[in-house]
């Protein structure tokens, strides 16, 4: 299980569209040997067939496929924005934090998942992801979660 | 009483609201069974209530239960003020 660790973190990448942004952080994924290269195709694909229903909160996406679409293990990526990009959400555009979810059929999936969901559900660790100066800086956001 | 967290593959951000909604209606009081599901699984599966986005609300129009928009998923706040209104 890969959680957020500094591979798995672009700070102020550039996208240009939804789709690029969702994109990059499948690319994240793949680079760090936790899901195969079409993994990002299907997150695409999911959105173009079933909308932008995974942005989640204010400025908060969490694109994902299924385990078979290629995943290798269970991980989370993120992707910040340097200019907040339009998904269509009726209330939630536009996005800024991009956090893309390889999730597998195994319990590790579900750790995963309440792991991002504590740390999102905290709005002080909101603005701090939005605020970090690096990489370093997200990992003593996740650390305090941790803890 | 029976809760359908839905979304649209029923694997991932259902999950995350079910997380959240299994903590509001404990910290209400109040027992239910809560699960997660897809869209397409949740127009033939009966429940009470269904907690869902906006944009898969259209798609479940017609369901016998009552529909729940959540816009932030991560805010306990909106999920308690959502829930104390339609319960």
């Amino acid at each position: 299980m890969k959680f957020l660790e500094p591979p798995l973190i672009a700070l102020d990448a550039e996208a240009a569209s939804a789709e690029e942004a969702i994109r990059l952080a499948g690319a994240l994924l793949t680079e760090a040997g936790a899901a195969e290269a079409r993994y990002a195709d299907a997150m695409v694909d999911s959105y173009r067939e079933r909308g932008p229903y995974f942005v989640l909160a204010p400025s908060i996406a969490l694109p994902h496929a299924r385990a078979q679409d290629g995943v290798i293990e269970a991980a989370v990526s993120f992707v910040r924005l340097k200019e907040p990009v339009v998904f269509g959400h009726s209330a939630n555009d536009p996005v800024q934090l991009v956090f893309a979810l390889g999730g597998s059929d195994s319990g590790e999936h579900i750790a995963l998942l309440r792991q991002l969901t504590t740390l999102l559900s905290n709005p002080a660790h909101l603005e701090q992801f939005k605020q970090a100066a690096d990489v370093e800086a997200i990992q003593q956001i996740i650390r305090g979660n941790e803890q | 009483m029976k809760v359908l967290c839905v979304c649209g593959l029923g694997q991932g951000t259902s999950l995350i609201l079910r997380m959240n909604v299994e903590n509001v209606l404990s910290a209400m009081g109040v027992s239910a069974d809560v699960e997660h599901t897809d869209v397409s699984t949740a127009s033939g599966t009966a429940a009470d209530y269904i907690i869902t986005s906006h944009e898969l609300a259209q798609s479940l129009e017609g369901h016998s239960a009552r529909i729940i928009v959540v816009n932030n998923y991560f805010d306990n706040d909106e999920i308690k003020q959502k829930l104390g209104e339609a319960l």
